[in-house]
């Protein structure tokens, strides 16, 4: 089965779009989401409903963060994070601020689990930014695979029968088999607001039976998501930086 | 668990195993049948299982993930691959006949035997390279021919994989190959280098026609670590007949510092197969080993600590093209020579490390016999050659980054499109062809160079203006001749 993956979608309503289309174009079978589907980007009740509905029709989703957020207020976002939070509270149904809310924080499929931060504690939103932040992640799941999102760049780790660590920036669909034998960590980038200095929309495309993932880009419409955020009023650098891909 | 203990007639994945023919270390490869493969089959399975030796375990698991996605004449055919989750296998095509270490009995060899053989080899790096794997274990055991001649390279084990994650990369603290061949950085843990295979090659080379190890045969550390500082003994020194031209070559791929080897296999194979154009500077003349003193500043002073340029396989590759340029010297337009040097000029400028090759075809006539002489008895080759290098003057270009080429041949077209296909040429310039009576006649040649070529071409047109004044010239001159 060819399952696509989005995770840090930020409400960017153009950028999801394309991944959905790209992904779609690519033959998926199945949708899982990694969270973080508010904060930032100024179509938060558009993307609510849409992931609303895609849950309904079997995608399986899971909290992140921001949309933790919503709800309780978080003492670890920089000011331009909170400001959008904020924002977004009031743009939101009660109802789906429970959608939101009721999520969980991980999901297991067979020998994959699917979380949004570092799996160790995942409710204490620790980034994957290393093969140490990885191993401890691994170590903490009896899965062979995890995928998490959190971090905006995609990475990918993997662990040896004998506990040794690489670590590994991907490149744009080159589909690597993620090998029996060994753990990995997969990062997928993100959808609404990447980091990794290219602006395209990230998202990930694992084939099971292959077990092979692959990391795809989809360019997107930048200028319509940045002006929305204008629009709405929320603080200017969050346009600048989908320009930017930081 | 025994995994590896398979007999003759077990099924892996449909591949039916028949004869064990080689008990390797690491591995046993067993000749094998597919039903729905011709050809002869190898597989390969490795002498282990999870929980052995992990270097062992981990360098089958980067062929396992390379050789699927690898193609061309340049390596075997790979069939299928299995992981440690169920049997570890890779099965590919079978190479008849033997590796380069066969040849081993044979050293020195002589030195154009040697110049193919490496350069044959140099080809097959280069289409590796492409494919954006560096081979990392350049041997003779590593290198097979096909009866085409093609160089096939096997055992892909301590390879890496510029699109890949490199698992060996963590799993060793000390540097995973053969010593003899190893380059320096490779001591430093540098593996994205695609000129350490350069560098393996080099030392193949100068085994082979000295009979002799560069860097000796100790497996030790200690041992390996000297070539970090130490420069071989020049050939020269051990044969006294030993060609100035490919001291040159040789001693360049064993450069310490990688930026002073051959940037890419594509510009060493080049030179071996030009003798005639190897450019000699003074390692061509060396016929000692660096002095004392320089050894004593490089061991302390270590050039190779010193890298600050991270070379990427990709980029590597991207920034030493082999630039073609095909010249009619027999018309004479200026604007043409200078709009075609113009465009060389902004290519070379943007591209330090290119190399261009100035061609011209001396066409030869189907029913006369040719003359090399002309009817003033100049030799036209030679006059040719003289030209070019008159065009290529103004270009001021190092004469290492440089090459003129004059091809004898019927037809021009065929004889440049297959220049460029030998020489893996990236990049044609061709001027398109001024007289539009001669073009309708005999065809142009720039057209059938873009249609056919296997690499970027480009037409060059000198500007309408500049056309328009010399044609304007022309008729002014003609008017005040009248």
């Amino acid at each position: 089965m060819l399952i696509a993956i989005f995770s840090d979608i930020h409400a960017n309503r153009p950028a999801f779009e394309a991944c959905l289309a790209a992904a779609r174009a690519r033959g998926a079978e199945r949708i899982v989401l990694l969270g973080d589907y508010v904060g930032y980007g100024a179509d938060p009740e558009w993307t609510v409903d849409t992931v609303f509905d895609l849950v309904a029709r079997g995608t399986s989703a899971i909290l992140g963060n921001h949309d933790r957020a919503v709800r309780n207020n978080s003492e670890t976002m920089n000011d331009d994070a909170r400001v959008a939070i904020v924002w977004t509270r009031g743009r939101l149904t009660a109802a789906q601020q429970d959608f939101l809310e009721r999520l969980p924080l991980t999901h297991v499929e067979g020998d994959v689990l699917y979380v949004h931060a570092e799996a160790s504690a995942p409710a204490a939103w620790h980034y994957v930014r290393s093969a140490d932040d990885a191993a401890r992640s691994l170590a903490a799941s009896d899965t062979r695979v995890t995928f998490c999102g959190h971090v905006h760049r995609p990475a990918l780790y993997s662990m040896s029968g004998t506990g040794k660590m690489t670590a590994f920036v991907p490149t744009a669909d080159v589909p690597v088999q993620l090998l029996g034998g060994r753990r990995w960590l997969v990062v997928l980038g993100s959808v609404g607001q990447p980091r990794d200095g290219i602006a395209a929309a990230s998202f990930g495309m694992f084939d099971t039976e292959r077990q092979e993932i692959t990391f795809c880009r989809a360019p997107y419409d930048v200028d319509a998501a940045a002006s929305r955020i204008r629009e709405k009023g929320l603080p200017g650098w969050l346009a600048d930086r989908l320009y930017l891909g930081k | 668990m025994a995994k590896y203990a398979i007999k003759e007639g077990a099924v892996v994945d449909g591949f039916t195993l028949h004869q064990c023919v080689h008990q390797g270390g690491m591995a046993t490869l067993w000749s094998a049948t597919h039903p729905d493969i011709d050809g002869p089959i190898l597989v390969k399975i490795p002498k282990i299982s999870e929980g052995d030796d992990p270097a062992a375990v981990v360098s089958f698991e980067m062929e396992q993930m390379i050789s699927p996605r690898l193609s061309g004449a340049h390596v075997p055919a790979c069939y299928g691959a299995g992981d440690f989750t169920r049997q570890p296998y890779v099965a590919m095509e079978r190479i008849p006949g033997d590796t380069l270490y066969k040849r081993l009995g044979d050293l020195p060899m002589g030195y154009e035997e040697a110049a193919s053989i490496c350069e044959r080899v140099a080809i097959a790096l280069e289409d590796l390279h492409r494919q954006h794997v560096i081979h990392h274990d350049i041997k003779p055991s590593s290198v097979m021919f096909r009866p085409s001649g093609d160089a096939v390279l096997i055992d892909f084990g301590l390879s890496h994989h510029a699109q890949l994650p490199d698992l060996l990369q963590a799993e060793f603290r000390l540097p995973y190959g053969t010593a003899p061949y190893m380059a320096p950085e490779r001591l430093l843990g540098v593996r994205d280098d695609p000129r350490s295979d350069i560098f393996s090659l080099g030392a193949m080379l100068y085994f082979f026609t000295t009979g002799e190890r560069p860097f000796g045969e100790g497996e030790m550390l200690r041992t390996i670590r000297r070539r970090m500082w130490r420069d071989p003994v020049p050939p020269r020194k051990l044969r006294a007949d030993y060609p100035p031209w490919l001291q040159e070559i040789v001693l360049r791929c064993l450069e310490i510092e990688p930026a002073k080897r051959y940037p890419t296999a594509a510009q060493l194979a080049f030179d071996l197969s030009h003798q005639e154009q190897v450019t000699l500077t003074a390692r061509a003349e060396k016929l000692k080993q660096d002095s004392l003193c320089t050894v004593l500043r490089r061991r302390f002073n270590p050039p190779l600590t010193r890298l600050s340029e991270k070379s990427e396989l990709a980029r590597q590759l991207a920034s030493a093209p082999i630039v073609m340029v095909a010249l009619d010297v027999t018309q004479t337009s200026n604007e043409l020579d200078e709009a075609i040097r113009v465009s060389v000029q902004r290519i070379l400028a943007t591209v330090p490390g290119a190399r261009l090759a100035c061609v011209n075809v001396l066409k030869l006539a189907r029913v006369t016999i040719d003359k090399t002489l002309d009817e003033h008895g100049n030799n036209k080759h030679i006059d040719r050659l003289v030209t070019l290098a008159h065009w290529a003057a103004p270009l001021k270009l190092d004469e290492q980054r440089l090459s003129t080429h004059v091809l004898e041949a019927f037809d021009p077209a065929d004889a440049i499109l297959e220049f460029a296909k030998a020489n893996r040429v990236d990049h044609i310039l061709i001027g398109a062809r001024q007289h539009s009576l001669k073009r309708s006649l005999l065809g142009s040649v720039s057209a059938k160079i873009a249609a056919e070529a296997t690499c970027s071409v480009t037409v060059i047109r000198p500007s309408r203006v500049a056309i328009d004044a010399s044609v304007q010239q022309e008729e002014t001159a003609l008017a005040s001749a009248t």
